[in-house]
């Protein structure tokens, strides 16, 4: 212990010495919104939604003074930066408390990377609230993303109903917000198209798991918005045609996950969760809630250019431009067809755990999730065509591996984690600087963003090892598995959550503990590799 | 017992809350539905509340549901301690109290859940003072016109174990109500509804219907609105 404090204080030390000291000061404020119109409650940074874009140098003291002018206890978590625990900003984790009604609480730590990550609360509902903003770290030495124009584009949801009223909505009836199930017109539809006995044999099907094809988001009503401007308010990052512009994509989101594109321009995307990876070319990407993407794009046409983020659930777009002057508006595109999941999407083992006797062989197992809509010849960002740009510093082959299942009850609105609701004592325990391959299973029927505070783990992505992609969050499609490597070098109680508001708030969330260097921790022993491979998808995210 | 422990748990649970992510919070919902209708040329006014409180495992569940006619109520009251035992399903322990007619108290013990094809179901055992042994079956499902437009099915059947004469009911097989509600959801909260129930009795029970001169079925249409709180 003693050795760690001191060593501690010798690199804090040494960081002030070279740092920069860059102080911020925040405060948190009950504001009343009128985005929709009607005047609503929500929580605001120094005024404003999002709050500012904090900006930073790699190897700076970072010093933020966070003053709580709520009525109740708030906290704001700087998502993705690697921290000491205290610092990370959970309440009831590594012995931060939350800050009280009316008090400042200082954040201090060294900022140690570069790249793109934001910042938001973590009380309750008020991330949902509006208590979020961007974070752009410069890196030390010469950025290897070479950009003429700069600009952070922060998606949003932002709903009329306080996230508190929303929760409590999804526990009366998980279907509250939901107006587009299928009707009884769909099936006769479906009868038309496909034959009657084909209709009723999935709607047999789903209507035995007591589950429904169209459960694409818990939550509709929402507005979009772009660094908080509505599509009529119109953000717009201006370029003069042939400049290098790069966007930095945050998905700040509650609960929606967005298909980007941005029609006549393809996109290079250079970082992933703040991390610079290998340039690759796509046309769209999709995009889950709590990541962050870097892109560039060289617009050179003198024209306006719309940037899509056409939510999953085809209930809207957030729409953004760039454009060579202000006030120029581009074509907003038609919204692609709302997809339905199919029996693909579930995961096999559930089914086959709920109905031995199922004949699989029969069923469709192409995912409906994964269908964006995008015409033929489009590039779809895939997570495989991810690879680092810098190779990694640990290629040690993991010792341990870790089931982390993602369940829960749609119906009940409760979801879990290796089948249990959030409780502060559970949780994954692992050595100091232990190398472990964590195995996320989806059982359910919805895409979870799964978010580990403090550290960064390595996709597995069918990528050389010492190139594999760092994530600090990762979607795991509905009923598939992906695995990632992590090594446990940040000692602490770190939340393990998904970052879909609701999923969290209903119990989808744990405790990953790295142990400190001295305390003698012994592993467990090795889990047997779960056999997820007969499946077709292996060990790798398709999306 | 479980009774004395849900209740301790429910004053526990709301202290549990801090303002840190805890999904252990405690939540509401109560379903009530109001309806009118004109039978037999009488004005009657009919409630059914269906409402908890509680967490996700833990609940407190209450039921109620009745008429009104001439000024006279009738109808029922249940309180249940409800808890979790698997993914769609609630164990279900508490009392069921009979107004109107005759005062009657019964221990009730059963489960709700949703069943595979999304049938709403209720199940209870039910055990009188006297040691009379009744039980109650309820379907329910949900058939989507439009998003909002519901037809709404459902079956109910009960039975008892002996006659109790007063009440008109034999032993066996008591009697059966289906009815078809039509709503509309404005929004989740409020739904006005048209309602066709059909009752018939059945057994011992409509045999001393026909012998006491009465109709042995009966069918009715309401007008009502649902509210969800």
């Amino acid at each position: 212990m003693k050795s760690m404090l001191l060593a501690g204080f010798f690199s804090l030390c040494a960081s002030v010495a070279l740092a920069e000291t860059r102080t911020y000061d925040l405060t948190i404020s009950q504001v009343q919104s009128t985005v929709g119109g009607k005047p609503v409650p929500k929580i605001a940074v120094n005024g404003t939604i999002p709050g500012p874009v904090l900006r930073f140098t790699e190897g700076d003291e970072a010093v933020i003074h966070v003053t709580n002018r709520l009525k109740t206890p708030t906290s704001v978590h700087w998502h993705g930066l690697l921290l000491p625990g205290v610092m990370d900003g959970a309440p009831g984790f590594n012995g931060f408390k939350g800050i009280a009604p009316g008090e400042t609480f200082t954040y201090r730590f060294p900022v140690r990377q570069s790249g793109t990550y934001w910042y938001h609360s973590h009380s309750l509902g008020q991330e949902a609230d509006g208590l979020y903003a961007g974070i752009v770290i410069a890196p030390k030495t010469p950025d290897p993303i070479q950009a003429d124009r700069d600009y952070v584009v922060l998606l949003s949801d932002y709903h009329q109903d306080s996230a508190a009223r929303i929760q409590a909505n999804l526990k009366k009836s998980s279907d509250y917000y939901q107006y587009k199930r299928r009707t009884v017109g769909d099936l006769l539809k479906g009868a038309h198209q496909e034959g009657l006995g084909k209709a009723l044999k999935s709607a047999g099907e789903w209507g035995k798991m007591r589950m429904l094809p169209t459960d694409l988001s818990d939550v509709t009503g929402y507005r979009f918005l772009v660094n908080g401007l509505t599509n009529a308010q119109n953000w717009t990052g201006l370029f003069r045609p042939g400049e290098r512009v790069r966007l930095r994509f945050i998905n700040a989101s509650a609960m929606t996950m967005y298909d980007v594109r941005i029609p006549g321009l393809k996109m290079t995307v250079v970082a992933a969760d703040g991390r610079p990876v290998q340039p690759v070319e796509v046309d769209e990407f999709r995009f889950g809630n709590a990541e962050t993407y870097d892109v560039i794009v060289t617009p050179r046409e003198d024209r306006a250019y719309t940037i899509a983020a056409e939510s999953l659930d085809r209930e809207g777009f957030a729409l953004g431009t760039l454009a060579p002057r202000e006030g120029m508006t581009g074509d907003i595109p038609a919204h692609r067809p709302r997809a339905v999941l199919r029996m693909g999407d579930m995961n096999m083992d559930v089914m086959m755990r709920d109905d031995p006797n199922m004949d699989m062989s029969q069923m469709d197992h192409d995912s409906g999730w994964a269908d964006t809509g995008a015409p033929k010849g489009a590039v779809v960002l895939d997570y495989a065509q991810l690879k680092s740009l810098t190779p990694q510093s640990d290629t040690r082959a993991p010792t341990r591996f870790i089931k982390v299942v993602l369940g829960g009850s749609m119906e009940r609105y409760i979801w879990t984690i290796n089948g249990r609701t959030f409780s502060p004592q559970d949780g994954i325990a692992l050595g100091y600087n232990e190398r472990v391959r964590l195995i996320y299973v989806n059982e359910t029927m919805m895409a979870h963003p799964l978010h580990l505070h403090g550290m960064f783990v390595q996709l597995e992505n069918g990528q050389d090892t010492d190139r594999l992609p760092d994530k600090h969050t990762v979607i795991v499609p509905p009923g598939q598995t992906v695995s990632v490597l992590l090594s446990a070098t940040e000692p602490g109680d770190w939340p393990y959550h998904c970052h879909l508001m609701f999923h969290m708030q209903s119990g989808m969330m744990t405790t990953l503990r790295v142990a400190a260097p001295e305390a003698g921790f012994v592993p467990p022993a090795a889990q047997p590799a779960p056999d997820h491979t007969s499946h077709g998808e292996g060990h790798h995210a398709h999306h | 017992m479980h009774i004395i422990k849900a209740v301790a748990l429910f004053i526990l649970l709301p202290s549990a809350a801090v303002a840190q992510h805890d999904h252990s919070a405690t939540y509401h919902a109560v379903w009530l539905e109001t309806a009118y209708s004109r039978h037999d040329g009488q004005d009657t006014a009919h409630w059914d509340a269906d409402g908890w409180v509680g967490g996700d495992t833990h609940k407190l569940w209450l039921k109620s549901e009745g008429e009104v006619r001439d000024g006279d109520s009738e109808g029922e009251v249940w309180a249940l301690y409800s808890r979790n035992v698997s993914t769609f399903w609630d164990a279900q322990i508490g009392v069921r109290h009979d107004f109107g007619i005759g005062d009657r108290t019964w221990l009730a013990v059963g489960v709700n859940g949703l069943a595979p094809y999304f049938f709403e179901t209720e199940a209870h055992l039910l055990l009188g003072e006297d040691g009379t042994v009744g039980a109650r079956l309820r379907q329910e499902n949900d058939l989507l016109l439009t998003n909002r437009l519901i037809l709404s099915p459902s079956l109910e059947l009960n039975a008892v174990s002996q006659a109790n004469p007063p009440h008109g009911t034999g032993s066996g097989l008591t009697d059966a109500t289906a009815a078809l509600q039509l709503r509309y959801e404005v929004n989740r909260r409020f739904a006005p509804y048209v309602q066709l129930d059909h009752q018939r009795k059945l057994g011992d029970t409509a045999k001393r219907a026909r012998a006491a001169g009465e109709p042995d079925e009966d069918t009715r249409v309401s007008l009502g609105v649902r509210w969800l709180f």
